[in-house]
Protein backbone atom coordinates (compact mmCIF):
# COMPACT_ATOMS: atom_id res chain seq x y z
CA UNK A 1 0.00 0.00 0.00
CA UNK A 2 1.23 3.23 -0.93
CA UNK A 3 1.67 6.60 1.40
CA UNK A 4 -1.41 8.60 0.67
CA UNK A 5 0.69 11.89 0.77
CA UNK A 6 -2.13 14.00 0.07
CA UNK A 7 -4.27 12.85 3.20
CA UNK A 8 -1.83 13.40 6.06
CA UNK A 9 -1.47 17.08 4.84
CA UNK A 10 -1.85 20.00 7.17
CA UNK A 11 -3.75 22.64 6.69
CA UNK A 12 -1.07 24.92 6.62
CA UNK A 13 0.78 23.16 3.99
CA UNK A 14 0.51 25.76 1.48
CA UNK A 15 2.38 28.64 3.90
CA UNK A 16 5.28 26.45 4.77
CA UNK A 17 5.31 23.83 2.02
CA UNK A 18 7.65 20.62 3.20
CA UNK A 19 9.41 21.97 5.91
CA UNK A 20 10.57 20.02 8.93
CA UNK A 21 8.21 20.33 11.41
CA UNK A 22 10.12 21.30 13.99
CA UNK A 23 11.28 24.27 12.11
CA UNK A 24 8.25 24.81 10.88
CA UNK A 25 7.15 25.02 14.58
CA UNK A 26 10.31 27.26 15.85
CA UNK A 27 9.44 29.71 12.64
CA UNK A 28 5.37 29.95 14.25
CA UNK A 29 6.73 30.28 17.64
CA UNK A 30 9.50 33.15 16.43
CA UNK A 31 7.17 35.04 14.27
CA UNK A 32 4.63 35.36 17.23
CA UNK A 33 6.88 36.02 19.75
CA UNK A 34 8.53 39.35 17.25
CA UNK A 35 5.23 40.43 17.03
CA UNK A 36 3.85 40.66 20.36
CA UNK A 37 7.64 41.90 21.06
CA UNK A 38 7.20 44.53 18.43
CA UNK A 39 3.32 45.69 19.62
CA UNK A 40 5.45 46.15 23.39
CA UNK A 41 8.32 48.48 21.68
CA UNK A 42 5.64 50.52 19.79
CA UNK A 43 3.37 51.38 22.82
CA UNK A 44 6.48 51.91 24.60
CA UNK A 45 6.92 55.14 21.88
CA UNK A 46 3.23 56.50 22.25
CA UNK A 47 2.97 58.93 24.64
CA UNK A 48 -0.27 58.82 25.98
CA UNK A 49 -0.34 63.28 26.44
CA UNK A 50 -0.09 63.03 22.04
CA UNK A 51 -3.00 61.75 21.56
CA UNK A 52 -4.59 64.47 20.88
CA UNK A 53 -8.39 65.38 20.97
CA UNK A 54 -10.28 66.73 18.12
CA UNK A 55 -13.36 67.58 18.15
CA UNK A 56 -14.23 68.01 14.64
CA UNK A 57 -13.64 64.33 14.05
CA UNK A 58 -15.60 63.13 16.83
CA UNK A 59 -16.84 59.77 16.88
CA UNK A 60 -15.74 59.16 13.35
CA UNK A 61 -16.72 55.56 11.84
CA UNK A 62 -13.16 53.75 10.81
CA UNK A 63 -11.36 55.10 7.71
CA UNK A 64 -8.27 54.77 6.31
CA UNK A 65 -6.45 57.71 8.62
CA UNK A 66 -8.08 56.36 11.46
CA UNK A 67 -8.77 52.46 10.91
CA UNK A 68 -10.29 52.23 14.27
CA UNK A 69 -12.40 55.15 13.93
CA UNK A 70 -12.52 57.78 16.68
CA UNK A 71 -13.70 58.53 19.99
CA UNK A 72 -16.36 60.90 21.35
CA UNK A 73 -13.44 63.41 22.04
CA UNK A 74 -11.97 62.53 18.12
CA UNK A 75 -8.76 60.48 19.70
CA UNK A 76 -7.61 57.85 17.33
CA UNK A 77 -8.59 54.48 18.84
CA UNK A 78 -5.87 52.62 16.84
CA UNK A 79 -3.25 54.58 18.98
CA UNK A 80 -5.03 54.20 21.99
CA UNK A 81 -5.32 50.17 21.37
CA UNK A 82 -1.96 49.69 20.75
CA UNK A 83 -1.26 51.54 23.59
CA UNK A 84 -3.36 49.24 26.05
CA UNK A 85 -2.22 46.44 24.38
CA UNK A 86 1.63 46.74 25.04
CA UNK A 87 0.17 47.88 28.52
CA UNK A 88 -1.90 44.31 28.86
CA UNK A 89 1.56 42.44 27.80
CA UNK A 90 3.26 44.06 30.06
CA UNK A 91 1.39 43.83 33.15
CA UNK A 92 0.68 39.86 31.63
CA UNK A 93 4.23 39.33 32.02
CA UNK A 94 4.99 40.74 35.07
CA UNK A 95 1.94 38.36 36.73
CA UNK A 96 3.13 35.52 35.03
CA UNK A 97 6.42 35.85 35.89
CA UNK A 98 5.27 36.02 39.22
CA UNK A 99 3.24 33.37 39.54
CA UNK A 100 5.96 31.15 37.91
CA UNK A 101 7.87 32.68 41.14
CA UNK A 102 5.40 31.45 43.49
CA UNK A 103 5.05 28.12 42.03
CA UNK A 104 8.63 27.16 41.70
CA UNK A 105 8.92 28.22 45.55
CA UNK A 106 6.09 26.31 46.74
CA UNK A 107 6.49 22.93 44.59
CA UNK A 108 10.11 22.82 45.92
CA UNK A 109 8.82 23.25 49.44
CA UNK A 110 6.57 20.37 49.17
CA UNK A 111 9.51 18.35 48.98
CA UNK A 112 11.06 19.34 52.09
CA UNK A 113 8.99 16.81 54.29
CA UNK A 114 5.34 15.45 54.61
CA UNK A 115 3.93 18.24 56.85
CA UNK A 116 5.18 20.98 54.01
CA UNK A 117 3.56 18.63 51.22
CA UNK A 118 -0.08 18.61 53.22
CA UNK A 119 0.52 22.41 53.81
CA UNK A 120 1.44 23.38 49.98
CA UNK A 121 -1.70 20.49 49.08
CA UNK A 122 -3.62 22.53 51.40
CA UNK A 123 -3.41 26.03 50.16
CA UNK A 124 -3.61 24.90 46.20
CA UNK A 125 -7.08 23.71 46.87
CA UNK A 126 -8.23 26.79 49.15
CA UNK A 127 -7.45 28.66 46.49
CA UNK A 128 -8.73 26.40 43.85
CA UNK A 129 -11.97 26.50 45.61
CA UNK A 130 -12.59 30.63 45.65
CA UNK A 131 -13.53 31.99 41.79
CA UNK A 132 -10.11 33.32 40.26
CA UNK A 133 -12.21 37.23 39.29
CA UNK A 134 -13.62 37.28 42.79
CA UNK A 135 -9.79 36.58 44.67
CA UNK A 136 -8.53 39.34 42.29
CA UNK A 137 -11.35 41.77 42.26
CA UNK A 138 -10.81 41.38 46.44
CA UNK A 139 -6.90 41.81 46.48
CA UNK A 140 -6.50 44.56 43.90
CA UNK A 141 -8.79 46.43 46.02
CA UNK A 142 -7.51 45.83 49.46
CA UNK A 143 -4.17 46.83 47.43
CA UNK A 144 -5.95 50.46 46.53
CA UNK A 145 -5.93 49.04 42.64
CA UNK A 146 -3.58 50.40 39.87
CA UNK A 147 -1.00 48.18 38.47
CA UNK A 148 0.51 47.25 41.21
CA UNK A 149 -3.21 45.78 42.68
CA UNK A 150 -3.91 44.56 39.22
CA UNK A 151 -0.21 42.28 39.08
CA UNK A 152 -0.43 41.35 42.90
CA UNK A 153 -4.00 39.92 42.48
CA UNK A 154 -3.28 38.31 39.33
CA UNK A 155 -0.23 36.52 40.47
CA UNK A 156 -1.46 35.20 43.43
CA UNK A 157 -4.23 33.40 41.55
CA UNK A 158 -2.54 32.10 38.64
CA UNK A 159 0.46 29.65 40.49
CA UNK A 160 -2.16 27.19 40.84
CA UNK A 161 -1.95 24.68 37.83
CA UNK A 162 2.39 25.11 37.51
CA UNK A 163 2.33 24.51 41.22
CA UNK A 164 0.38 21.24 40.79
CA UNK A 165 2.39 20.50 37.50
CA UNK A 166 5.65 20.97 39.72
CA UNK A 167 5.09 19.14 42.78
CA UNK A 168 3.72 16.53 40.49
CA UNK A 169 6.72 15.93 38.40
CA UNK A 170 9.37 16.61 41.21
CA UNK A 171 7.83 13.70 43.15
CA UNK A 172 7.94 11.23 40.41
CA UNK A 173 11.38 12.32 39.89
CA UNK A 174 12.80 11.95 42.96
CA UNK A 175 11.31 8.30 43.28
CA UNK A 176 12.81 7.47 40.28
CA UNK A 177 15.25 4.74 40.38
CA UNK A 178 17.99 6.79 38.73
CA UNK A 179 17.66 9.67 41.47
CA UNK A 180 18.00 6.76 43.93
CA UNK A 181 21.13 5.09 42.01
CA UNK A 182 22.18 8.57 42.07
CA UNK A 183 22.49 8.49 45.71
CA UNK A 184 23.82 5.18 46.08
CA UNK A 185 26.82 7.07 44.03
CA UNK A 186 27.59 9.23 46.40
CA UNK A 187 26.03 12.39 44.63
CA UNK A 188 24.41 14.66 47.23
CA UNK A 189 21.04 16.07 47.08
CA UNK A 190 22.36 19.72 45.74
CA UNK A 191 23.88 17.54 43.19
CA UNK A 192 20.86 15.63 42.35
CA UNK A 193 18.48 18.87 42.14
CA UNK A 194 21.08 20.43 39.86
CA UNK A 195 22.23 17.76 37.25
CA UNK A 196 18.64 15.67 37.30
CA UNK A 197 15.99 17.75 38.60
CA UNK A 198 16.43 21.62 36.92
CA UNK A 199 16.48 20.25 33.43
CA UNK A 200 13.73 18.14 33.65
CA UNK A 201 11.98 20.28 35.23
CA UNK A 202 13.11 24.10 33.02
CA UNK A 203 10.37 22.79 29.67
CA UNK A 204 7.84 22.61 32.05
CA UNK A 205 8.64 26.00 33.67
CA UNK A 206 9.10 27.56 30.13
CA UNK A 207 5.48 26.49 29.04
CA UNK A 208 3.80 27.30 32.69
CA UNK A 209 4.83 30.69 32.29
CA UNK A 210 3.83 30.99 28.77
CA UNK A 211 0.73 29.52 29.36
CA UNK A 212 -0.41 31.59 32.15
CA UNK A 213 -0.05 34.96 29.66
CA UNK A 214 -3.18 34.68 27.93
CA UNK A 215 -5.25 34.12 31.55
CA UNK A 216 -3.17 37.07 33.13
CA UNK A 217 -4.46 39.12 30.31
CA UNK A 218 -7.98 38.46 30.21
CA UNK A 219 -8.14 38.64 33.87
CA UNK A 220 -6.61 42.49 34.04
CA UNK A 221 -8.71 43.14 31.41
CA UNK A 222 -11.92 42.15 32.99
CA UNK A 223 -11.37 43.43 36.36
CA UNK A 224 -10.37 46.66 35.17
CA UNK A 225 -13.61 46.50 32.82
CA UNK A 226 -15.34 45.93 36.27
CA UNK A 227 -13.92 49.08 37.58
CA UNK A 228 -11.03 47.30 40.54
CA UNK A 229 -8.40 47.33 38.60
CA UNK A 230 -6.12 50.26 36.62
CA UNK A 231 -7.06 53.63 37.08
CA UNK A 232 -9.44 55.63 34.33
CA UNK A 233 -6.93 57.50 32.64
CA UNK A 234 -4.55 55.03 31.86
CA UNK A 235 -5.44 53.26 28.41
CA UNK A 236 -5.78 50.08 29.09
CA UNK A 237 -8.03 48.13 27.35
CA UNK A 238 -10.71 47.17 30.32
CA UNK A 239 -10.89 50.89 30.63
CA UNK A 240 -11.21 51.81 26.98
CA UNK A 241 -14.27 48.76 26.76
CA UNK A 242 -15.86 49.89 30.09
CA UNK A 243 -15.57 53.58 28.71
CA UNK A 244 -17.26 52.47 24.94
CA UNK A 245 -20.32 51.61 26.80
CA UNK A 246 -22.12 54.31 27.32
CA UNK A 247 -21.28 54.78 23.51
CA UNK A 248 -22.68 51.60 22.10
CA UNK A 249 -25.77 52.45 21.93
CA UNK A 250 -25.49 55.63 19.95
CA UNK A 251 -23.90 53.58 17.42
CA UNK A 252 -20.46 53.41 18.10
CA UNK A 253 -20.00 49.80 18.05
CA UNK A 254 -16.21 50.65 16.71
CA UNK A 255 -15.09 51.75 20.12
CA UNK A 256 -15.94 48.20 21.43
CA UNK A 257 -15.29 46.09 18.74
CA UNK A 258 -11.72 46.66 17.28
CA UNK A 259 -9.89 46.82 20.73
CA UNK A 260 -11.84 43.96 21.84
CA UNK A 261 -10.91 41.56 18.95
CA UNK A 262 -7.09 42.91 19.22
CA UNK A 263 -7.66 42.02 22.29
CA UNK A 264 -8.81 38.19 21.99
CA UNK A 265 -6.01 38.57 18.47
CA UNK A 266 -3.23 38.62 21.43
CA UNK A 267 -4.36 36.27 23.92
CA UNK A 268 -4.77 33.80 21.12
CA UNK A 269 -1.73 34.82 19.69
CA UNK A 270 0.25 33.51 23.41
CA UNK A 271 -1.89 30.32 23.24
CA UNK A 272 -0.27 29.59 19.75
CA UNK A 273 3.57 29.95 21.22
CA UNK A 274 2.13 27.89 24.10
CA UNK A 275 0.81 25.33 21.79
CA UNK A 276 3.88 25.28 19.59
CA UNK A 277 6.16 25.02 22.54
CA UNK A 278 4.76 22.08 23.87
CA UNK A 279 5.27 20.57 20.29
CA UNK A 280 8.99 21.44 20.79
CA UNK A 281 9.50 20.67 24.13
CA UNK A 282 7.46 17.54 24.68
CA UNK A 283 7.20 15.47 21.00
CA UNK A 284 5.10 12.53 22.82
CA UNK A 285 2.04 14.74 23.49
CA UNK A 286 2.28 16.59 19.88
CA UNK A 287 -0.67 14.58 18.46
CA UNK A 288 -3.13 14.57 21.40
CA UNK B 1 39.31 -9.88 54.09
CA UNK B 2 35.84 -7.59 54.14
CA UNK B 3 32.32 -9.21 54.40
CA UNK B 4 28.80 -8.14 54.05
CA UNK B 5 26.24 -9.58 56.60
CA UNK B 6 22.89 -9.63 57.13
CA UNK B 7 21.30 -10.77 60.35
CA UNK B 8 18.31 -11.51 60.82
CA UNK B 9 16.45 -9.51 58.40
CA UNK B 10 13.03 -8.85 58.86
CA UNK B 11 11.07 -6.82 56.17
CA UNK B 12 7.51 -6.20 55.24
CA UNK B 13 6.04 -3.28 53.16
CA UNK B 14 4.49 -0.49 54.18
CA UNK B 15 1.13 -1.01 55.99
CA UNK B 16 0.69 -4.37 55.10
CA UNK B 17 0.66 -7.12 57.88
CA UNK B 18 2.31 -9.73 55.85
CA UNK B 19 5.97 -10.45 56.27
CA UNK B 20 7.96 -10.88 53.22
CA UNK B 21 11.47 -11.92 55.11
CA UNK B 22 12.12 -12.54 58.23
CA UNK B 23 14.97 -13.32 60.39
CA UNK B 24 16.49 -13.67 57.34
CA UNK B 25 20.62 -14.08 57.75
CA UNK B 26 23.24 -14.19 54.48
CA UNK B 27 26.93 -13.24 54.33
CA UNK B 28 28.71 -12.14 51.29
CA UNK B 29 32.33 -12.14 51.37
CA UNK B 30 34.63 -10.36 48.77
CA UNK B 31 36.29 -12.50 46.02
CA UNK B 32 32.97 -14.89 46.84
CA UNK B 33 30.43 -15.47 43.89
CA UNK B 34 27.67 -16.90 45.98
CA UNK B 35 24.14 -17.84 43.96
CA UNK B 36 20.51 -17.30 44.96
CA UNK B 37 18.00 -18.73 43.86
CA UNK B 38 14.19 -18.03 44.76
CA UNK B 39 10.39 -18.40 43.17
CA UNK B 40 9.27 -15.03 41.42
CA UNK B 41 7.21 -12.69 44.33
CA UNK B 42 9.87 -14.69 46.95
CA UNK B 43 11.11 -11.61 48.19
CA UNK B 44 14.41 -11.26 46.13
CA UNK B 45 14.33 -8.18 45.11
CA UNK B 46 13.37 -6.87 48.05
CA UNK B 47 16.74 -8.53 49.64
CA UNK B 48 18.31 -6.84 46.98
CA UNK B 49 17.11 -3.27 48.09
CA UNK B 50 17.85 -3.89 51.59
CA UNK B 51 21.29 -5.12 51.02
CA UNK B 52 21.85 -2.20 48.53
CA UNK B 53 20.57 0.11 50.65
CA UNK B 54 17.75 1.42 48.81
CA UNK B 55 14.93 0.07 51.60
CA UNK B 56 15.53 1.49 54.88
CA UNK B 57 12.50 0.17 57.11
CA UNK B 58 13.87 -3.36 57.84
CA UNK B 59 14.11 -5.40 61.23
CA UNK B 60 17.30 -6.39 62.04
CA UNK B 61 21.17 -4.98 60.96
CA UNK B 62 23.21 -4.88 58.16
CA UNK B 63 27.19 -4.79 58.39
CA UNK B 64 30.18 -4.11 56.29
CA UNK B 65 32.98 -3.81 57.59
CA UNK B 66 34.56 -0.48 56.27
CA UNK B 67 37.92 -0.27 55.19
CA UNK B 68 40.17 2.26 53.86
CA UNK B 69 36.82 4.46 52.18
CA UNK B 70 37.70 8.19 51.71
CA UNK B 71 33.89 8.87 50.46
CA UNK B 72 31.97 7.35 53.08
CA UNK B 73 28.54 8.27 51.20
CA UNK B 74 29.98 6.62 47.92
CA UNK B 75 27.97 2.96 48.94
CA UNK B 76 30.15 -0.01 48.91
CA UNK B 77 27.15 -1.89 47.75
CA UNK B 78 25.92 -1.58 44.44
CA UNK B 79 22.69 -2.96 43.27
CA UNK B 80 22.59 -3.36 39.33
CA UNK B 81 18.83 -4.16 38.31
CA UNK B 82 17.12 -6.08 36.71
CA UNK B 83 15.45 -3.30 34.60
CA UNK B 84 18.52 -1.25 33.33
CA UNK B 85 15.98 1.91 31.21
CA UNK B 86 14.65 2.55 34.26
CA UNK B 87 18.49 3.47 35.66
CA UNK B 88 19.39 6.05 33.20
CA UNK B 89 18.19 9.38 33.47
CA UNK B 90 16.03 9.59 30.20
CA UNK B 91 17.70 12.94 29.40
CA UNK B 92 21.00 12.61 29.40
CA UNK B 93 23.59 11.15 26.83
CA UNK B 94 24.67 7.58 27.82
CA UNK B 95 28.30 9.28 28.23
CA UNK B 96 26.94 11.68 31.43
CA UNK B 97 24.85 8.85 32.79
CA UNK B 98 28.52 6.88 33.04
CA UNK B 99 30.07 9.52 34.71
CA UNK B 100 28.48 9.78 36.60
CA UNK B 101 29.58 6.60 38.32
CA UNK B 102 33.16 6.99 37.51
CA UNK B 103 35.51 7.70 34.67
CA UNK B 104 35.35 5.00 32.58
CA UNK B 105 38.66 4.27 30.34
CA UNK B 106 37.90 2.86 26.93
CA UNK B 107 39.74 -0.33 27.07
CA UNK B 108 36.85 -1.21 29.14
CA UNK B 109 33.97 -0.29 27.59
CA UNK B 110 35.71 -2.22 24.60
CA UNK B 111 35.73 -4.98 26.69
CA UNK B 112 32.08 -4.89 27.20
CA UNK B 113 31.47 -4.29 23.71
CA UNK B 114 30.31 -1.14 23.60
CA UNK B 115 30.70 0.95 20.80
CA UNK B 116 31.41 4.83 21.15
CA UNK B 117 28.81 5.96 19.27
CA UNK B 118 27.03 4.86 22.00
CA UNK B 119 28.06 7.13 24.26
CA UNK B 120 26.57 10.08 22.55
CA UNK B 121 22.95 8.15 22.46
CA UNK B 122 20.14 8.66 24.56
CA UNK B 123 18.98 5.46 26.58
CA UNK B 124 16.17 4.79 24.41
CA UNK B 125 17.60 4.70 21.27
CA UNK B 126 19.65 1.53 22.86
CA UNK B 127 18.04 -1.62 23.16
CA UNK B 128 17.95 -3.48 26.72
CA UNK B 129 21.06 -5.30 26.44
CA UNK B 130 23.02 -3.20 25.32
CA UNK B 131 21.65 -0.49 28.47
CA UNK B 132 22.60 -3.13 30.71
CA UNK B 133 26.47 -3.27 29.76
CA UNK B 134 26.72 0.32 30.99
CA UNK B 135 24.37 -0.04 33.81
CA UNK B 136 27.00 -3.11 34.97
CA UNK B 137 29.85 -0.81 34.01
CA UNK B 138 28.86 2.51 36.41
CA UNK B 139 28.28 -0.44 39.14
CA UNK B 140 32.23 -1.32 39.05
CA UNK B 141 33.23 1.57 40.31
CA UNK B 142 36.91 1.07 41.72
CA UNK B 143 34.94 1.45 45.18
CA UNK B 144 32.79 -1.03 44.86
CA UNK B 145 33.22 -3.86 47.12
CA UNK B 146 30.03 -5.90 46.73
CA UNK B 147 27.63 -5.87 43.89
CA UNK B 148 24.14 -7.27 44.25
CA UNK B 149 23.18 -8.73 40.73
CA UNK B 150 19.23 -8.81 40.30
CA UNK B 151 18.26 -11.26 37.30
CA UNK B 152 20.78 -8.97 34.99
CA UNK B 153 21.10 -11.03 32.49
CA UNK B 154 17.59 -11.97 31.69
CA UNK B 155 17.05 -10.23 28.76
CA UNK B 156 20.21 -10.97 26.95
CA UNK B 157 20.88 -13.85 24.73
CA UNK B 158 22.70 -16.99 25.68
CA UNK B 159 26.16 -16.02 23.80
CA UNK B 160 26.04 -12.45 25.13
CA UNK B 161 24.70 -13.90 28.57
CA UNK B 162 28.03 -15.90 28.73
CA UNK B 163 30.59 -13.41 27.41
CA UNK B 164 29.23 -10.57 29.50
CA UNK B 165 29.41 -13.22 32.63
CA UNK B 166 32.81 -13.90 31.79
CA UNK B 167 33.87 -9.76 31.84
CA UNK B 168 32.48 -9.28 35.03
CA UNK B 169 33.57 -12.30 36.81
CA UNK B 170 37.24 -11.64 35.37
CA UNK B 171 36.70 -8.04 36.84
CA UNK B 172 35.15 -8.98 39.76
CA UNK B 173 38.20 -11.05 40.59
CA UNK B 174 41.23 -8.94 39.71
CA UNK B 175 39.18 -6.03 42.15
CA UNK B 176 38.58 -8.53 44.64
CA UNK B 177 34.36 -7.69 44.58
CA UNK B 178 32.12 -10.17 45.92
CA UNK B 179 29.13 -11.08 44.07
CA UNK B 180 25.81 -11.95 44.70
CA UNK B 181 23.61 -13.55 41.73
CA UNK B 182 20.17 -13.57 42.43
CA UNK B 183 18.62 -15.46 39.28
CA UNK B 184 15.75 -18.29 39.13
CA UNK B 185 17.64 -19.41 36.56
CA UNK B 186 19.32 -22.86 38.45
CA UNK B 187 22.33 -23.63 35.48
CA UNK B 188 23.44 -19.76 35.51
CA UNK B 189 23.79 -20.05 38.55
CA UNK B 190 25.17 -23.78 39.28
CA UNK B 191 28.19 -22.78 36.43
CA UNK B 192 28.73 -19.47 38.10
CA UNK B 193 28.88 -19.32 41.52
CA UNK B 194 30.97 -20.91 44.36
CA UNK B 195 28.26 -21.19 46.32
CA UNK B 196 24.66 -21.52 46.21
CA UNK B 197 21.74 -20.75 48.71
CA UNK B 198 18.38 -21.02 47.92
CA UNK B 199 15.82 -18.42 49.89
CA UNK B 200 13.23 -20.90 50.84
CA UNK B 201 15.96 -21.97 52.89
CA UNK B 202 16.94 -18.76 54.63
CA UNK B 203 13.88 -17.17 54.86
CA UNK B 204 12.04 -20.38 56.39
CA UNK B 205 10.28 -18.70 59.00
CA UNK B 206 7.95 -17.41 56.22
CA UNK B 207 7.71 -20.88 54.67
CA UNK B 208 6.40 -22.58 57.30
CA UNK B 209 4.83 -19.48 58.55
CA UNK B 210 6.61 -19.60 61.83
Amino acid sequence: MSFDKERFKSPYSFLFGSMNLRTKTLLIISLVGLILFAIVVNSLFINVDNITTNFSIKNSQPSLQHPFGTDWMGRDMFIRTMKGLGLSVIIGAMASILSTMIAIFLALSSTLGKYFDHCVSGVTNLFLSIPHILLIILISISLGGGIIGVVVGVSLTHWIPLTRVLRAEIKQINTSTYVKLSKNFGRTKWWIAKNHLLPLLIPQIVLGTILIFPHAIMHEASVTFLGFGLSPHEPAIGIILSESMKYLSNGAWWLAFFPGLSLLIIVLLFDLIGDNLQRLLDPTQANE
Amino acid sequence: MVELKANKIGFRYGGTKKWILKNLSISLKDNQVKGLIGESGGGKSTLCKILAGYEGNFEGELKIDKLNTNDSKFNQVQLIFQHPERTMNPKWKMKQSLDESWEVSDDILEKFGIKKSWLNRWPNELSGGELQRFSIIRALNPKTKFLIADEITTMLDAVTQVQIWKLLLSMAKERKIGILVVSHDKELVNEICDEVVYLDDINHDIKYNL
